[in-house]
């Protein structure tokens, strides 16, 4: 239902008059920010459009400012960087805004599309709406990506390599694309020019797709918290000064927010190694992209298994492009016709489980992945011959086919003998060494641990104690399953996609909504048959 | 006359000579907008100077025995390892262990040109072939070799995955011996 009638706007003096008939941008002002109805209901959820705005403003004009002073090019890119810090007048300042604005940009995003996900904004009919959304979030990570490059620290420098490598695992055509991005075999001079290039020229694409946002939003009209379709005028109220003031409201607290990072903390959220300039020669002991990307970081490392004929590394890239594709085509895959979850009582607790999953990927995205999170045993029993008599005797086989039945001959042969513990030692495809030992005394030890790593260590330690008078050891391993950071990001990752792609598909078949009563259903205000409210 | 006629060819859906001009200035404009959109995308590729700096030369005398140098090759570190005997029998002998990308250390020493290396001298690019971190020799390696910190590859003293997620083993640099003690990488 269509609710703004014809423009209320009426120009007041001879020149807006004279402007009105030519350009009327004011009246196209009006129409859009101040007389625009929007729903009376409006909670505080949506007042974060206003500061994302606001974000993208700061963002292009801090980074004019940057790009006033800083310098693409791998001997000076760092340094001009500090120098903006430091002898910059209020270079401090506005670099601080600039990095701590994009995590700011980011938070306030996450929150406006959980808001979205949560009341159905994403449904006929706001699909496009939704999907140019999506658009201008994919645009921001590609910016801050390129960004996060540009101050040439060794955080910038491997992150860059290790999302460029990953684009390599593509086929076919993943060597062509690394070599053609980074115009090199490796980040180097033409990969950082470009970055800056390019991180200049996404906000205002991001610009441009904001304004075809906001105006398929008015077209559309603004969902609501019920989810239910505006009715009648009385159920709207003018965007000025009711939502004009509340986003204000809202919008300083989150300045406030933004002003305590810039000042008290702002290196809180980015990473210490990117503190020191890149060294192509050197990786820092762990990779790790901004928070804001860690859940698809986490997505990506999920994959440490082939699926068929796909490698473990494709699998981690499909799914993290996935995990942003999916959300694209979210209106066709929620099937269910009540928008809000305010209604949809099971839905609305595998959201909320949906956003913890979120939340706990990001966490593991910034973990290391082999890291064990439930305790496990690692054990390992050694077998050796203590004294006893060494015999040799060489193996050699027709082939290396045959290598296998000439090793087992040879054991054969040298138990035969009477020795008790037998061993073969490779020397070449169709030669080796077997060794046994007779007599002697048998000796086991077992050896545990909490990790692969350790296990090891014990082991070597044990073969070096005693290597001296044993020929050779047998060493039986148990390694047990371990619950790590990666089988938790498995698990994060299964429900996220099964979140999409089952749990609301068919929930939104099966379930039955709440009833939305009837002070929501039917018009309150002007309405004959007002309910109590 | 010729607009009755267009009219009639119209209504009996018959090809006119507008359609026809159509298809063709649409066929033009597609393939002139192709050739234009073609040099904006090929001049990200590697350009010409980026690719002339593709060879490296390395003097081996400075490299003790039991060390390694990086040395830089389009843009990428390049291990240079100057390999003790025990790395090398290790390395042999481990030709028919187990291995996740099979290959025998002769193999892996073989000259650009073909002709075989010498055990001695091992020169590998020094990216992990899982994401591409330079892993550090020995440190936390239970082959003897290399040990990325990023995601725990383990690499042996020839260079070869043998434990952790890296697909491959480090690739060989294509070197050629110069002299007895330089060799041309690239
Ligand atoms: C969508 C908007 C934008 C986002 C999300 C964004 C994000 C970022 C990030 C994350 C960094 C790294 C900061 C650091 O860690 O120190 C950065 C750096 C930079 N950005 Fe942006 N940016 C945006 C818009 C712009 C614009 C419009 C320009 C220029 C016109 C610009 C110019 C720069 C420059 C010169 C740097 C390097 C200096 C520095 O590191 O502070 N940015 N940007
Ligand atoms: S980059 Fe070396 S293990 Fe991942």
């Amino acid at each position: 239902m269509k609710i703004h009638g014809h423009s209320t706007y009426e120009p007041q003096s001879g020149f807006t008059r004279w402007l009105d008939k030519r350009l009327p941008i004011v009246r196209l002002t009006h129409d859009s920010f101040v007389a625009y109805p929007t729903p009376r209901n409006l909670n505080y959820w949506w007042t974060f459009g206003a500061m994302l705005a606001l974000c993208l403003v700061v963002q292009i004009v801090t980074g004019i400012v940057l790009a006033m002073h800083y310098i693409p090019h791998v001997d000076f890119a760092f340094a001009s960087v500090q120098r903006i810090e430091r002898d910059i007048p209020y270079g401090w300042l506005i670099q601080n805004m600039h990095a701590v604005g994009a995590s700011m940009f980011f938070l306030a995003v996450y929150i406006h599309m959980f808001r979205g996900l949560y009341y159905g904004s994403y449904k006929a009919p706001r699909e496009l709406l939704w999907i140019l959304g999506c658009l201008i979030y994919a645009l921001m990570v590609a910016t801050a990506f390129l960004g996060y490059t540009l101050p040439w620290g060794q955080m910038s420098f491997w992150g860059a390599t290790v999302i460029t490598n990953i684009l390599g695992a593509l086929p076919l055509v993943g060597e062509s694309i690394q070599v053609w991005i980074r115009g090199g075999g490796a980040i180097d001079q033409p990969t950082l020019n470009r970055f800056f290039s390019l991180h200049y020229l996404l906000p205002f694409v991001i610009a441009g797709v904001v304004a075809l946002h906001i105006w398929a939003l008015h077209e559309a009209g603004q969902n609501n918290p019920t989810g239910v379709d505006v009715k009648k005028k009385e159920d709207t109220v003018p965007f000025t000064p009711h939502a004009t003031l509340k986003d204000l409201f809202a919008t300083s607290l989150f300045v406030i927010l933004f002003a305590v990072f810039i000042f008290y903390m702002p290196d809180a959220l980015g990473h210490a190694d990117n503190f020191i300039p890149a060294n192509p020669l050197q990786t820092p002991p762990e990779i790790v992209p901004e928070w804001y990307l860690l859940p698809f970081y986490a997505i990506l490392r999920a994959f440490d298994f082939n699926i068929g004929p796909i490698d473990s590394k494709l699998a981690g890239v499909l799914a993290m492009f996935a995990s942003i594709g999916i959300l694209f085509v979210l209106p066709w895959l929620d099937t269910s016709r009540v928008r809000s979850m305010r209604y949809r009582p099971i839905a609305r607790q595998f959201f909320i489980i949906f956003v913890v999953v979120c939340v706990v990927l990001g966490w593991c995205g910034g973990q290391n992945p082999g890291r064990i999170l439930v305790p496990a045993t690692f054990s390992a029993t050694l077998n050796w011959t203590q004294g006893g008599q060494v015999i040799e005797q060489p193996v050699t086989s027709q082939g290396a086919a045959q290598w296998d039945e000439a090793e087992q001959a040879a054991r054969a042969s040298l138990t035969e003998q009477g020795a008790g513990m037998t061993a073969v030692q490779r020397a070449g495809a169709d030669r080796g060494t077997a060794t046994g030992v007779i007599g002697g005394a048998v000796q086991t030890r077992t050896v545990t641990a909490h990790s692969v790593d350790e296990l090891e260590a014990q082991i070597n330690g044990v073969t070096e104690e005693v290597g001296q008078s044993a020929p050779f050891f047998q060493v039986e391993r148990r390694i047990p399953f371990t619950f790590t950071v990666t089988t938790l990001s498995q698990i994060m990752t299964a429900y996220y996609f099964l979140f999409f792609l089952i749990i609301l598909p068919i929930l939104g078949l099966r379930e039955t909504p709440g009833r939305v009563p009837d002070t929501i259903a039917k018009p309150v205000i002007g309405g004959e048959e007002a309910g109590a409210s | 006359m010729a607009e009755a006629q267009a009219g009639a060819a119209h209504a009996e859906q018959e090809t006119t000579r507008r359609d026809f001009i159509y298809i063709a200035a649409g066929s033009v404009a597609a393939v002139g907008a192709a050739a234009t959109i073609w040099p904006f995308v090929a001049q990200m590729n590697p350009a010409a100077d980026t690719r002339a700096l593709s060879t490296t030369e390395v003097d081996l005398t400075a490299i003790e025995i039991g060390q390694q140098i990086k040395a830089m090759w389009q843009g990428k570190p390049v291990f240079v390892r100057h390999r003790t005997a025990a790395e090398i029998a290790s390395a042999q002998r481990d030709d028919f262990a187990n291995l996740k990308d099979p290959q025998s250390d002769a193999e892996r020493l073989v000259q650009a040109d073909g002709q075989a290396g010498r055990p001695e001298w091992l020169i590998l690019q020094a990216n992990c072939t899982h994401l591409g971190c330079v892993p550090t020799f020995v440190e936390g390696s239970s082959f003897g070799g290399w040990f990325c910190p990023c995601h725990g590859s383990d690499y042996d003293t020839s260079g070869r995955i043998r434990r952790g997620p890296a697909p491959r083993n480090l690739d060989v640099a294509p070197y050629v011996y110069l002299s007895d003690t330089s060799i041309r990488i690239g």
